[in-house]
């Protein structure tokens, strides 16, 4: 494993080094230190290499990732692994807001809670919340799964088009055109994977799922409230 | 009972198009949504006019003496700045709102050319990338098709805060244009309105801003010209706050900037007009002391060289067109007026990009409309247009006795209106006044 102290060197530094990696990398487990809170930090990465940083990361940690596995041993800001594309991210504390935000695909999982806007405009992501999301996350939800294991906030999945929302403890409210939706056993079973993959144990039976009604897809003046 | 015309009195408040908007409204239930820009006159470059030398000043000739036109953009902090041939770039617009034919079009006009064009909201298209040698990519509230390969073979990045024609809303394209293709570049569903967010999903304000801006950079290595672009309304805060988030270009465009498709509310009666926004950047520039460190680009309007002139003396670095692009490739052109006619409008009317019917095959998805603009005859026409607006822009600048077009400035100028004087702060013909100014 190679270790790269942020007290010694730049933030600059290490997105470079991690970047300047080939395709056929034997580099491939890093071990970040003294992180405190740097923004940016691992973004843009594109190779299957591990990132383990061992503390508090700021803003926008693991942004637009393709590919590699990046491991916060600690809290994350705003924007945590926003728009990856691919690979996997975990956070092992409480993620601030905004987290996997537009994101295309890949996994999140942040083992403690979420706040506001979690997976908003999320694009295909998988998003796995082992604690609880803040208000108007899932807002504008496109594709993939958000999984909550504890309780969603306010206006939950607001304005969503077609991903699908599974939330284990209670809903404090259900945003504009979202509607809680039958579950069947194929949802069970992909809610089974995912929480498998995100090495969180919780009874797939004891959620719930939400998605959009589609009565906001098309204008109409009968909706306008709504909007 | 005949009826007396003497005895027919209009109202002023409500006049014939006003009485029409409320039938419409009340017999549709809908507010319009339409495409183009502002169609009600506002004060603008028109009532501005320059100042040729004389005795006072003497004149570069026409034709033979240089009169060079090239600019740099990205220089603060980009490893890799972009430099263009001339200060006329192509504004974002999306493929989604203009057909693909469009878009490689205009990519090949700005290569022939010297110049940039833009993504826009939906993503970056292979035809565009591959025909277009300068290509500003566009990150946007809607995030849709971002990914970071794109980013990193963009030439310039451009982090879209807002537009002149819907400054404070996100983006609209109605369903009809929301075919297969581009509902999968935006991962949406097929045929529906997609109303895109006002806002980013991961930041607000400007410290944010500058995290985000730090993030892209860093995502590319610090090789990119990052470009913010407004909507012109809290001009002078706005221009201010970009450069503080570490913008090394400050896009602000004019409410009379276009749009594929927006409120007819939006356009007209939200933003300030181009004219009076390039003095408020200038300002803030100025009074940062970032005037020509952060390059000025303005858009919104620009129809001609003289508007460029105009507005490169008040100080910008380069301007933008859009809609003026547009009608280089055919948009409003008296050509299929049938199929005007079926979309409910004629040629010098037409507003109806949001319906992708375009009869000129501009702002349109159907194969068969889209055939009508054949890529390289469409860069033909555009790539005229932009010379004859070079050639216009250097004819002025030569006049004012100018070896490089960014030596114009407001001396070179006066204007027709008291409301252009005070919006422009460049002094009312005939005299030395300038409204807001000197105490007056």
């Amino acid at each position: 494993m190679i270790t790269f102290d942020l007290a010694e060197a730049s933030v600059r530094d290490l997105n470079q080094r991690l970047h300047d990696l080939p395709e056929d990398t034997n580099e491939r487990a890093w071990r970040v230190l003294n992180p405190k809170g740097a923004h940016a930090l691992a973004a843009g990465l594109e190779r299957p290499i591990e990132v383990l940083i061992e503390g508090h990361v700021g803003y926008y940690c693991a942004g637009m990732n393709k590919e590699a596995t990046v491991i916060i041993d600690g809290h994350c800001g705003v924007g945590v692994a926003e728009n990856m594309m691919s690979g996997e991210v975990r956070v092992k504390g409480n993620a601030s807001q905004s987290a996997g935000a537009s994101a295309h695909g890949g996994l999140l999982v942040i083992e403690g809670d979420a706040s506001a806007r979690c997976g908003i405009s999320m694009k295909g992501v998988d998003i796995v919340v082992g604690g609880s999301v803040g208000h108007m996350s899932g807002f504008m939800a496109q594709t993939g799964t958000l999984v909550v294991c504890g309780d969603a906030g306010q206006s939950l999945g607001d304005s969503i088009y077609e991903a699908k929302i599974f939330v284990q403890g209670k809903v404090e409210s259900l945003g504009a055109d979202c509607v809680e939706k039958k579950i069947g056993e194929h949802h069970l079973a992909k809610l089974s994977r995912l929480l498998a993959r995100a090495g969180i144990k919780a009874d797939p039976r004891n959620f719930r799922r939400y998605g959009s009604a589609r009565k906001l897809y098309n204008f109409h003046i009968d909706h306008a409230d709504a909007y | 009972m005949t009826v007396d015309p003497r005895a027919l009195r209009p109202s002023a408040a409500f006049s014939q198009q006003v009485l029409a908007e409320i039938h419409r409204a009340a017999d549709q239930g809908l507010y319009e949504i339409r495409g183009f820009g502002t169609k009600r006159k506002l004060p603008s470059f028109d009532d501005l006019v320059f100042l040729g030398a004389s005795v006072s000043r003497y004149p570069l000739e026409g034709y033979r003496e240089k009169c060079a036109t090239d600019v740099w953009l990205g220089t603060r902090f980009a490893k890799n700045p972009i430099h263009l041939k001339i200060p006329i770039t192509i504004a974002g617009m999306s493929f989604g709102a203009l057909g693909a034919n469009a878009k490689e079009a205009i990519g090949r006009a700005c290569t022939e050319i010297g110049t940039s064009s833009t993504t826009g909201d939906g993503g970056m298209t292979e035809e565009e990338r591959r025909s277009s040698k300068t290509l500003v990519y566009q990150v946007l509230p809607s995030r849709y098709g971002l990914n970071p390969d794109d980013l990193r073979r963009a030439d310039a990045i451009e982090v879209v805060v807002g537009q002149g024609a819907k400054p404070g809303g996100g983006g609209m394209l109605l369903g009809m244009k929301i075919t297969e293709r581009v509902a999968k570049m935006r991962d949406l569903p097929v045929g529906i309105d997609q109303r895109s967010a006002c806002r980013h999903p991961d930041w607000t304000g400007p410290d944010d801003l500058t995290i985000k801006i730090q993030e892209i950079r860093e995502i590319t290595n610090w090789e990119k010209p990052i470009y913010v672009k407004v909507g012109a309304t809290r001009t002078r805060y706005d221009v201010a706050l970009a450069v503080k988030a570490g913008a090394d270009v400050v896009v602000v465009d004019g409410m009379q900037g276009g749009t594929a498709a927006t409120q007819d509310v939006f356009i007209e009666h939200v933003g300030i007009p181009t004219l009076p926004a390039v003095r408020l950047a200038v300002e803030a520039l100025q009074e940062l002391d970032m005037h020509r460190k952060v390059q000025l680009i303005v858009s919104g309007g620009i129809r001609s060289g003289a508007d460029a002139g105009k507005a490169l003396a008040l100080g910008a670095d380069a301007v933008s067109i859009g809609s003026a692009a547009m009608v280089a490739l055919g948009c409003n052109k008296p050509v299929h007026v049938e199929d005007y006619h079926k979309i409910g409008t004629e040629p010098g009317y037409c507003h109806h990009c949001h319906t992708g019917l375009c009869p000129v095959g501009v702002t349109t998805q159907v194969p068969e409309l889209q055939a009508r603009l054949h890529p390289e005859q469409g860069a033909h026409w555009l790539r005229n247009y932009l010379s004859v607006m070079t050639l216009e822009l250097q004819t002025v600048a030569r006049a004012c006795g100018k070896s490089h077009v960014h030596n114009l400035e407001p001396d070179d100028l006066v204007a027709l209106t008291v409301e252009a004087a005070a919006m422009a702060g460049v002094p009312l013909a005939g005299t030395n006044w300038i409204p807001g100014r000197n105490n007056y």
